[in-house]
């Protein structure tokens, strides 16, 4: 075709074509990093890097691909129309409020529903005066790290834990320390092991971090039982828990698990959420803690944001005020119960032997542990060529302990419908089924591309928030 | 230049598992093309892709788009079938470029150097049984070696292998990117890529930026992690092996009939020869891509050179 073409002339062609001729100037000492900034970064920000399978999930978000990764509640469920009602009447009639700064502990209306309205339903009583409102829960979680942890500080967390709050402990420079999970969530024997065997080494964790209720990623709740276990020992060897508990009235069954905190009111912090029951967009969460901490995360709550957005909480407020959001949360639960029978069931049917999985009786999730010798990280490549995105078991785990979760993914089964669902699970099945056969050639699944060990144990092979 | 409010469309995203990569490069590329006059619109591929473009043409299309379908030739064609004028080089050149061993191929028929490798497919090893096969190359090939998918780009499914034992894992995540892998020798020295540009008057080769990443290896977090990897333009080497590399490119661009733009990648190894690794068609544009560093080293400004190529293909027509 090339002769079809017509010639070209361009005003600034002849000044290129004498490049090539030109002396070549002699090439400097230091090359570029193409950052000015590259030796000013400190050194927290040492494992925040591109990643591999982060650009995956960029491929995630086309509508194409069935992304069982993210975990973006499904919003569309609810009622828009009468919800944007009450917004424009709080503008309307108390927009010189709501569009002011506020008070760094948060607005008193909304500290009010959350001691009177929420606590009570996880078994907590509380006071508003202990409640300080966050930036999402996520927010919360940095500030209590912020005045908990120097660099170096013991973090113990369950195996696997939330990516977020790993995140977190690595932005302050904090290790954290695994400790075992079972169908009933942590293992109080491999807890009172973990600590013992840092008492060993002179060193006592900051704190516990677990999620007892519907957790993320494992899928799984505490007993009671286990949860009075926990924190007799955490009492026993003065450890402070702090508790997340975002998904607390998100359990299929319709019973709210009775909160650590219920039981401990001066050694737990209990960080809770309106993300999952109404709205992460408008990034409302809190803490609940004895005075003392209380009073520093507000000073750190202000250095940091100087307050929460009025606007959020108060339409937070008017939301739990106006709306009937009890039974929203209810029509959230039988949404996701659906969605969950329709994971599980595409799971047991199309799955090769020797897949396992949680069974969640709330919340978003599923953990599932791949056939022996698979590795979910290496295999993410092929699953998203198959147009189906999940999140690596790697991603759960922190630093050295990563390794620990390369046979595991997460399946989230909140924002995709049920049909979806029993499709992405009919193509990871596939991918399953190829990779199976990769190992059955290589006798191993583990790639040498991309996140592998010496990666730098990055918390970004993760999506972002809003990527489904 | 011609009119000031030239219409173009910049193709970027698709479903490659470049696509955050091709986001990058196609916004880098509109926002450089706007402050040079253009009227830009940054797309994405699919399924309304052509009725879009059908029910208001530009002028001109460029496509950033990396990976499968973008760079093997076959949206190109389509642009074709659309009678749309794009920027880059024609199909059958992207299918010979894609294709890493067939793109060596050619590449040794224009007299270039390319280190000596073997093609397989998945099957091969399923069937032969792979610990035969890997015994073999190994072998054949000698330590270390270079295990890559033999379509792809930004090193994804790529690692550098210095023992056997190490083989298997680099084939499998190799596998997960693609079903076929080029095993090729890795030989050691001084990467160098050379970017060539025809703004009308024949391949011209830009000064080769000389890629030194901190971890030894140029993966996926060494180029896309700003300062995780140290550049020198032009690169370190002597004038007369940098003439060479500068000729290596111009040769393969021209071997393969690509058109407008290209990047070679070659190795510069202890003795001064030059060896052809690969050749892309669409070269990456981000903050910390090869070719945005070439241009600025060859004096140019980004903006102005694309401005350059874009009244090219808008005067040239859709062919």
């Amino acid at each position: 075709m090339h002769q079809h073409c017509r010639p070209v002339s361009q005003s600034h062609a002849r000044e290129v074509a004498e490049l090539a001729d030109e002396p070549t100037s002699s090439p400097p000492a230091r090359g570029s990093r193409l950052d000015p900034f590259v030796d000013a970064y400190a050194e927290r920000a040492r494992t925040m890097i591109a990643s591999e399978i982060r650009a995956l999930f960029s491929v995630a978000s086309r509508p194409e691909v069935v992304s069982l990764a993210g975990g973006m509640p499904f919003v569309s469920a609810l009622p828009l129309d009468s919800i944007a009602e009450t917004f424009r009447r709080l503008i309307a009639e108390r927009g010189a409020a709501a569009l002011q700064y506020g008070s760094g502990q948060g607005a008193v209306a909304l500290r009010e529903q959350i001691a009177g309205l929420l606590m009570p339903m996880v078994g907590v009583t509380t006071h508003p005066d202990d409640v300080v409102v966050t930036v999402g829960s996520q927010q919360a979680l940095d500030l209590v790290t912020r005045i908990l942890c120097d660099p170096g500080d013991v973090v113990v967390a369950e195996a696997p834990s939330y990516v977020g709050a790993l995140s977190v402990f690595a932005a302050y420079q904090a290790s954290v320390v695994h400790v075992a999970m079972d169908e009933h969530g942590l293992v109080p024997a491999a807890l009172r092991e973990a600590v013992d065997a840092l008492a060993r080494q002179g060193r006592r964790p900051k704190f516990l971090y677990t999620i007892p209720s519907f957790h993320n990623p494992a899928g799984v709740t505490q007993p009671q039982s286990r949860r009075v276990e926990v924190l007799s020992i955490c009492s026993s060897y003065g450890i402070p828990v702090l508790e997340d508990d975002p998904y607390a009235l998100l359990g299929f069954d319709g019973v709210v698990p009775r909160a650590l905190r219920a039981d401990d009111g001066e050694g737990v912090l209990y960080l809770g959420s309106f993300s999952k029951t109404f709205a992460p967009g408008l990034r409302v969460g809190w803490v609940v803690a004895p005075h003392g901490v209380r009073e520093k995360l507000v000073l750190a709550a202000e250095a940091s944001v100087l307050c929460p957005s009025e606007l959020s909480q108060l339409a937070v407020s008017a939301y739990l005020a106006e709306q009937p959001w009890w039974d929203q949360v209810k029509v959230f639960r039988e949404l996701y119960r659906e969605r969950r029978d329709a994971l599980l069931d595409a799971m047991a049917s199309q799955l090769p032997a020797g897949t396992t999985w949680t069974v969640p009786d709330g919340g978003f999730y599923s953990w599932v542990q791949l056939p022996q010798g698979l590795d979910a990280t290496s295999m993410l490549a092929r699953a998203v060529t198959a147009r189906v995105a999940y999140v690596p078991g790697s991603a759960f785990y922190a630093g050295a302990a990563k390794d620990l979760g390369r046979s595991f993914l997460r399946l989230s089964y909140c924002y995709p419908d049920p049909d979806r669902i029993r499709e992405g699970v009919r193509r990871l099945a596939s991918v399953v089924c190829a990779e199976l056969e990769l190992f059955a050639t290589f006798g191993s699944s583990s790639g040498a591309g991309g996140a592998v060990p010496g990666h730098g144990g990055s918390a970004s092979d993760v999506p972002g928030p809003a990527t489904a | 230049m011609s009119g000031a409010d030239v219409r173009v469309v910049v193709l970027a995203g698709g479903l490659s598992h470049e696509r955050d990569v091709s986001l990058r490069s196609g916004r880098r590329v509109a926002e450089a093309l706007r402050a040079n006059g253009a009227d830009v619109t940054v797309a994405d591929v699919d399924a309304g892709l052509l009725a879009t473009l059908a029910a208001d043409p530009p002028d001109v299309v460029v496509p950033l788009l990396h990976g499968a379908s973008g760079e093997d030739g076959a949206l190109r064609d389509v642009l074709g079938l659309l009678a749309l004028p794009y920027v880059g080089s024609v199909p059958r050149g992207c299918r010979v470029a894609f294709d890493k061993p067939v793109a060596k191929t050619v590449a040794t028929s224009a007299g270039l150097a390319t280190p000596s490798s073997v093609t397989l497919p998945q099957t091969t090893f399923r069937e032969l049984g792979a610990a035969a096969v890997m015994a073999a190359l190994v072998d054949a090939l000698g330590m270390p070696l270079m295990v890559k998918p033999a379509r792809g780009g930004s090193s994804l499914g790529a690692a550098v292998v210095r023992t056997a034992a190490e083989l298997p894992a680099a084939m499998v995540g190799c596998f997960s990117y693609g079903d076929t892998a080029l095993v090729e020798h890795f030989v050691t020295g001084t990467e160098v890529a050379v970017s060539v540009i025809d703004t009308g008057h024949g391949p011209v080769a830009l000064p080769g930026v000389e890629v030194v990443p901190d971890g030894g290896f140029y993966d996926y977090s060494a180029r896309y992690t700003a300062g995780a990897t140290e550049f020198f333009a032009p690169a370190r080497l002597p004038s007369a092996v940098l003439q060479a590399c500068s000729a290596a490119a111009v040769s393969a661009h021209a071997a393969l009939a690509l058109r407008d733009l290209s990047r070679t990648d070659l190795i510069v190894d202890a003795e001064g020869a030059v060896w052809f690794l690969e050749v892309n068609v669409a070269p990456g544009m981000t903050e910390t891509s090869l070719f945005p560093q070439s241009v600025t080293a060859g004096g140019l400004d980004l903006g102005v050179l694309w401005r350059g190529l874009v009244d090219n293909a808008l005067a040239r027509g859709a062919c």
